[in-house]
């Protein structure tokens, strides 16, 4: 790959991404298969031990799950190619959303519009309990991993001002003693 | 003429909003950004109401891309126009793209220690709980009427127990939910 000059590796780091900025609805999850596919079998970018590898760093470090581009950039041509695969996954995506807030926005006030949030506002909530059931899933998470968030969601509700910063180490620190007791 | 705001709040500061945004991505490992969004620009800061935030959330989820990054666009348009939905955007992913570089070069260095893991699933489920927590405070203005009521349980069980996908889900789903709730007389607005 390095013989490639910079910029056709830019260049193919944005095809890749650019559609899948575009297609990617109900979030970034929805094109990790796709991506995979393209940055292994298509452009073999990486193999498929290497790309599981940068999906489990895309989990552990901070950050959207889309991030998992920003490591495919980087694989493939170091920060420059990081800092463009970034772009080229946030970048379209945003731009629509700013189209769909401007509109949102010029309507505020008009009664219908307030009849739009009122009935929009439910399904966003539906959409917060189900993306708790459906992570959840996909971690096969035990007794442990559902006890520490309703803890964390009890905490909160008596204090509503703690830092959420406090409540992550808190489940840092269950695991590491429940950890430490399993041995 | 200027346009006729609705709500009287103050401006909010860009640099504010940049660091605000900034620590919110520089912390978010495992998937609690969006109750973490919430927490700051409604709970603390009461940038913006609650039934504005959660239909930003359905709209975030709706349209392709990240649905935080999309969440963090409609907060920073809302809040000062095109500057602040590129100061929230840029200042969320920018700690966060330098991190997890980082962490990919230390990658084989520290996957051998069971107590990183054991930190890492910790803090995802804690990030579920502030989920699970956002999900409650909404719950709680939903369930004062019927309709809407209804409506985020279809949600739930539709997406979350028998695993439909969103999209239709939501493209149904919604307008009944906004048909239920429509002003009948244009008068009481």
């Amino acid at each position: 790959m390095r013989e490639d000059s910079a910029l056709t590796t830019y260049l193919a780091l944005m095809a890749v991404f650019v559609p899948f900025s575009l297609v990617s609805i109900g979030g970034g999850p929805s094109v990790f298969a796709p991506m995979q596919r393209e940055a292994v079998d298509v452009r073999n970018w990486m193999s498929a031990r290497e790309f599981i590898e940068i999906f489990a760093i895309a989990r552990v470090a901070p950050g959207p799950g889309s991030m998992l581009a920003t490591l495919i950039g980087w694989k493939v041509s170091g920060w420059g190619g990081a800092l463009v695969a970034t772009a080229a996954i946030f970048v379209p995506s945003s731009l629509l959303c700013l189209g769909v807030s401007n509109v949102w926005n010029r309507y505020r006030g008009r009664s219908w519009h307030k009849a739009l949030e009122t009935g929009l506002a439910p399904i966003g909530t539906g959409l917060m309990f189900a993306g708790v059931l459906a992570i959840f899933r996909l971690a096969g998470a035990g007794p442990l991993a559902w006890g520490t968030a309703i803890v964390v969601a009890g905490l909160l509700t008596w204090r509503p001002k703690m830092h959420p910063f406090a409540l992550l180490l808190l489940g840092a620190v269950a695991f590491n003693v429940a950890l430490l007791a399993g041995r | 003429m200027p346009p006729t705001t609705v709500s009287e709040k103050p401006v909010v500061p860009l640099p504010t909003i940049i660091r605000v945004f900034f620590w919110i991505g520089f912390f978010s490992f495992g998937g609690g950004l969006t109750a973490w969004i919430h927490s700051q620009v409604v709970q603390r800061y009461h940038w913006m109401e609650e039934e504005d935030f959660m239909s930003g959330v359905a709209l975030a989820q709706v349209l392709p891309g990240a649905n935080v990054t999309n969440l963090c666009v409609y907060v920073g348009y809302r809040l000062r126009g095109y500057l602040g939905a590129t100061a929230t955007l840029v200042s969320l992913i920018s700690g966060p793209t330098v991190l997890c570089v980082l962490v990919a070069m230390a990658y084989h260095r520290v996957s051998e220690y069971p107590v990183l893991q054991a930190c890492v699933d910790g803090v995802a489920a804690a990030a579920v709980g502030l989920n699970l927590r956002l999900g409650i405070i909404g719950g709680k203005r939903v369930i004062r009427r019927i309709a809407p009521t209804v409506a985020m349980i279809a949600t739930f069980l539709a997406v979350g127990v028998f695993e439909w996908p969103l999209v239709p889900v939501v493209l149904v789903v919604a307008p009944l939910s906004v048909a239920a709730v429509w002003p009948r007389k244009e008068a009481d607005a």
